[in-house]
């Protein structure tokens, strides 16, 4: 995964409570089994009317938020399924951080699996980011939010920050330690021999 | 310790937990299906590319597979999928794999306990969320997304933060036409749907006692609309007969301490519990089903994990019973195994009888794949677990969630109808 430095960006503010992960993917597009390419699904039946055009009143369509790499959003997003296709398509769509109030417990796990941070924030921190006009930075080395009018600090877990500003995945962690693995697979053997 | 901390202790090899510990599980029993399925192997795919070899999993004795969602395959995205799932596990040597049309097959939530595939005191994760139901079975079941279970596949272990318990004491035996589905959506109208969010729903009392074990599984897999990290119900004789008819006698029950703490104890009273509805676009909307008599409907819909499991059929089938429906009404029991009892009692000609069409099992349209999904504009009273936008169908369709006593009783007139006022 791609290391999670420092993100300066413009932010988009979808200003929703409990957007559901079929809300972020409609099931019609959980048949797709490849993890890129989820971009274009992204808030789908939100964002194109049924003939395909963009719907020009939702944020993702306004190009005032192009190339945003960050997501505003209300409280317990990421609620309902436990389909990582809501993760990948924030991903692929361009999206590194979402900010809100609170999140949906496996979504928010599902975040770290694919280089997304999570933050979460205090309701009167989430409505000044609403109303800034200036672009958002996400410090994780520092554990910063700053804009032109704020800098407050969030909290996440150390192996969490960790994973992400190495951009590694559990698997990936598990992986540092094959070699160590791989011994106790041959050690075990000798040092617990089997009796039956 | 109460049990879910006693489980997690037990599995993470500790003598003792707290809530907010992170503690290395063992997993008992992992889970995926046709969508979770298909996401894991995309997830493996990743992995192999950058390097690493995949040749066995964990366990494979461990692992078993439904297929549930998109079946009987929906199209031809669909049908490839289920080809890909039978070759996942032929290629892993999985063995418990129910396929559509080879005999028992279902939801993956019915067959954890209709097959006894999740026992008392295991840790059991799946690729859904509403995994969480079999913790009624006095199990730690949670969902996970693709990557952790591809982990656990991989590893046989996963990291919990132990949850904070929620205790819900539920006192006296709910009254006639009052069913689990109406106290848990009294509930999650009561907490709201991030009111357990990381945090376990345990529930007990005398009203829990009575409760059938069909009827327990509908309170445990509704806990995900609280946002739950997992719900349970500590096992007692009831769930001992229910695995004993399936077979599965040997395993290691846990149960709370005398001093278990809980974080927080939530009281209700069974008797002033009524039948309650779900309103668009959210499971914590709730309101008593007498208040909305008036809501015109285009459909009823029976079905899903938390909704056709027997004793759902045999309530649906009590209001169904000479009369015949007024709105289209789908019966998809929730595995085959329901569908032969269903027929065995003579449920499934009560439906035919009323009108109702009777259909296999599969997730079908709760979670708007197939198999009846709703138009724009169409309203629907469904006995499923989530009326989000769009989620059986149209973005703009409707759907109330209810009991299968309300759902039929629906279905006969036509509007959201209290089955107290049936004539």
């Amino acid at each position: 995964m791609e290391p999670f430095t420092k993100i300066r960006s413009v932010a988009t503010p979808l200003d929703k409570v409990n957007v559901d992960t079929d809300q972020i993917v409609p099931k019609q597009f959980l048949k797709l089994v490849q993890k890129t390419g989820f971009g274009q699904y992204l808030f789908f039946d939100w964002r194109y009317e049924r003939d395909g055009t963009p719907r020009k009143d939702f944020v993702l369509n306004d190009s005032r938020y192009k190339g945003s790499k960050i997501l505003l959003t209300r409280n317990n997003f990421g609620c309902g399924s436990s389909r990582e296709h809501a993760a990948w398509a924030l991903l692929d769509f361009g999206f590194r951080v979402v900010i809100s109030t609170s999140f949906a417990d496996i979504f928010y796990n599902n975040c770290f699996k694919n280089g997304i941070l999570p933050v979460k924030v205090e309701e009167q921190v989430l409505q000044k980011l609403f109303e800034t006009k200036s672009e958002i930075e996400i410090d994780l080395e520092k554990q910063t939010i700053k804009t032109d009018d704020l800098n407050v600090s969030f909290s996440i877990e150390p192996h969490w920050k960790k994973i992400l500003i190495e951009g590694l995945d559990d698997i990936a962690v598990t992986l540092k330690y094959d070699d160590r693995i791989a011994k106790y697979e041959t050690d075990h053997r000798n040092s617990n021999p089997r009796v039956l | 310790m109460n049990i879910t901390e006693k489980i997690l202790a037990r599995a993470s090899g500790r003598n003792n937990v707290s809530p907010d510990d992170v503690v290395f599980a063992n997993v008992d029993k992992v889970m995926v299906h046709d969508v979770s399925g298909p996401g894991v192997l995309a997830v493996f795919e990743k992995l192999k590319k950058s390097g690493m070899k995949i040749e066995k999993l964990w366990n494979p004795d461990k692992v078993w597979v439904a297929e549930d969602h998109f079946v009987p395959a929906a199209d031809k995205i669909s049908a490839q999928n289920v080809v890909l799932l039978t070759q996942f596990t032929k290629d892993f040597g999985i063995r418990k794999h129910f396929k559509y049309g080879m005999g028992q097959y279902g939801i993956c939530h019915t067959l954890s306990h209709e097959e006894a595939m999740v026992l008392p005191g295991e840790v059991y994760v799946g690729g859904d969320s509403h995994t969480n139901t079999t913790g009624a079975l006095g199990a730690f079941a949670a969902g996970l997304g693709h990557t952790d279970v591809a982990y656990v596949l991989l590893n046989g272990k996963i990291w919990f933060k132990v949850p904070e318990t929620l205790y819900f004491k539920l006192n006296g035996k709910l009254p006639d036409y009052v069913m689990a589905k109406d106290f848990i959506l009294k509930i999650i109208g009561d907490i709201g749907t991030d009111g357990a969010a990381y945090k376990t729903m345990q529930f007990g009392g005398t009203g829990i006692s009575e409760m059938s074990v069909e009827e327990r599984l509908t309170l445990t897999n509704m806990t995900t609309e609280a946002g739950a990290k997992s719900g349970i119900i500590e096992p007692d004789q009831k769930i001992r007969d229910y695995l004993a008819q399936r077979g599965a006698v040997n395993y290691n029950e846990v149960h709370g301490d005398p001093d278990a703490q809980y974080a927080k104890l939530y009281e209700y009273e069974a008797s002033e519990l009524e039948p309650t509805v779900a309103k668009p676009f959210s499971p914590e909307n709730v309101i008593v089903a007498r208040e909305l008599s008036s809501t015109p409907l285009d459909k009823a819909y029976i079905g899903s994990c938390t909704g056709a499991k027997l004793d759902d059929l045999r309530a649906a089938a009590k209001i169904l019973k000479g009369r015949t429906v007024k709105i289209r009404t789908e019966v998809l029991p929730a595995a085959i195994s329901i569908f032969r009892k269903a027929m065995d009692e003579g449920l499934v000609k009560i439906f035919l009888d009323a009108g109702v069409m009777v259909g296999p099992p599969t997730c079908g349209a709760c979670c708007g794949a197939h198999m009846g999904v709703l138009a724009k504009d169409e309203v629907c009273i469904s006995t499923t677990n989530r009326n989000f936008p769009g989620r059986m169908g149209h973005v703009e369709s409707k759907t109330y969630l209810a009991s299968p006593l309300v759902a039929a009783a629906s279905a006969v007139t036509g509007k959201i109808t209290d089955p107290r006022d049936l004539k």
